[in-house]
């Protein structure tokens, strides 16, 4: 599989979402886009496993999604915007998916994103 | 003939709405940049546009990985807010304006733009928040809406200069239209932000007030950007630019700066306001 994104100089702490990483995380994505529908999630929480399986998500995955791991989603295909939804089950936004990231407390995080107003 | 009157640029990010349910204006967080919208409120009230086209990208409501349309537009005569999957009160519907989305698609599929046509379109914080922040504050939204939602979300992402190209064929259609509205063109999202990955809370003020300034009365030197050179110098979601080259495209070509605010941080992101009118 090749694509023009992969040929171009990659940016560090960057995953591209190309055609690779959407086959890949397609069973993923899908089961976190249905997070949407309130019913869905607490599917979910009732019984994880079986929600899991009713998507046919692979060992990666799944293990991604019992870790609560972002990185690891990302890097089992996941995409963002709906990982937020998996993310949003637990109460967890964005700058809690960023510390988890970067390896930072989540008031770290915060606060550099303020020193970014100083530059 | 319906009549551009300017364009917008603003932010859409989730957690604006948050602020304005709870009340959070006056938070000395919030303060800073929700002190920028009474200018944009002001300058509204002024010009008071009858249709306003909102230039968003979905972020997984309404669209999936199955169908992922990378440009498309709403020819619907009411578009539905809904639960993005954490739990927040849908927003009220937002009126459409039908006979001038279709007349905008004629228009735009004739010049090659070959747009997904949707009849019915749930509408996220992308468009929700943006019009929270430019007419939340009236009893009623005292404009009519067409959405056009531009793919960010998976690769190939259509370059700028062709959403900036999207926005010349948008403003042609427009102003060529048998409606006799004045419209208000609304680019949302950016500026400069990274939500995934180790590099997650990226943000370039330099390269944010860069473009700021240059979508003014240069936009042209930001369209022969790459989409991973403003991934390289804006984060990933920095990608979101094309969404104001799009609006910037269906001005005229010299503009006015009537208003700007440009605040650090909202969330993860660099919020950039902007309201640039038409020239007469």
């Amino acid at each position: 599989m090749s694509s023009a994104a992969k040929k171009i100089e990659a940016i560090p702490g960057t995953t591209i979402f190309d055609g690779a990483q959407s086959q890949k995380g397609y069973q993923l994505n899908k089961m976190c886009y249905s997070f949407n529908d309130a019913e869905c999630r607490e599917e979910f929480l009732a019984d994880e496993d079986a929600y899991c399986e009713k998507f046919a998500l692979t060992a990666e995955q799944r293990d991604a999604i019992k870790a609560r791991n972002v990185l690891q989603l990302i890097e089992a295909g996941g995409n963002i915007y709906y990982l937020a939804k998996f993310a949003g089950i637990f109460g967890l936004g964005v700058q809690d998916v960023g510390a988890q990231q970067t390896g930072m407390s989540v008031e770290d995080f915060k606060a550099m994103l303020v020193a970014a107003g100083d530059d | 003939m319906a009549q551009i009157v300017g364009g917008i640029t603003t932010s859409h990010i989730p957690a604006i709405g948050g602020a304005i349910s709870n009340g959070l204006q006056e938070e000395p967080y919030w303060k800073p940049f929700f002190d920028g919208y009474p200018p944009v409120h002001e300058w509204l009230d002024k010009i008071q546009p009858d249709v306003a086209v909102i230039i968003y990208n979905d972020h997984g409501l309404n669209f999936f990985l199955d169908k992922m349309p990378t440009f498309a537009i709403g020819a619907a005569a009411e578009y539905h807010n809904a639960d993005e999957g954490w739990g927040l009160k849908p927003l009220s519907p937002f009126p459409g304006d039908p006979d001038l989305s279709w007349e905008i698609i004629e228009s735009l599929v004739a010049d090659e733009f070959d747009m997904t046509t949707c009849q019915e379109m749930k509408v996220d914080h992308g468009f929700a928040v943006p019009m929270s922040l430019l007419w939340g504050h009236k009893d009623k939204i005292p404009v009519r809406t067409v959405p056009i939602v531009i793919n960010t979300v998976q690769y190939p992402l259509p370059t700028p200069a062709r959403c900036y190209k999207l926005g010349k064929a948008l403003g042609k259609a427009i102003e060529a239209s048998s409606s006799d509205a004045k419209v208000v063109i609304v680019g949302t999202g950016g500026l400069s932000h990274q939500l995934d990955g180790e590099r997650a809370g990226f943000i370039n003020k330099k390269f944010d007030l860069m473009c700021m300034d240059k979508i003014v009365n240069d936009p042209e030197v930001l369209t022969r950007y790459s989409i991973h050179d403003i991934v390289r110098n804006a984060g990933a979601q920095g990608a979101e630019l094309v969404l104001w080259l799009a609006m910037r495209g269906a001005l005229s070509e010299k503009v006015s700066k009537v208003h700007s605010n440009y605040h650090i941080p909202i969330s993860n992101t660099a919020s950039g306001l902007l309201v640039l009118e038409n020239a007469a």
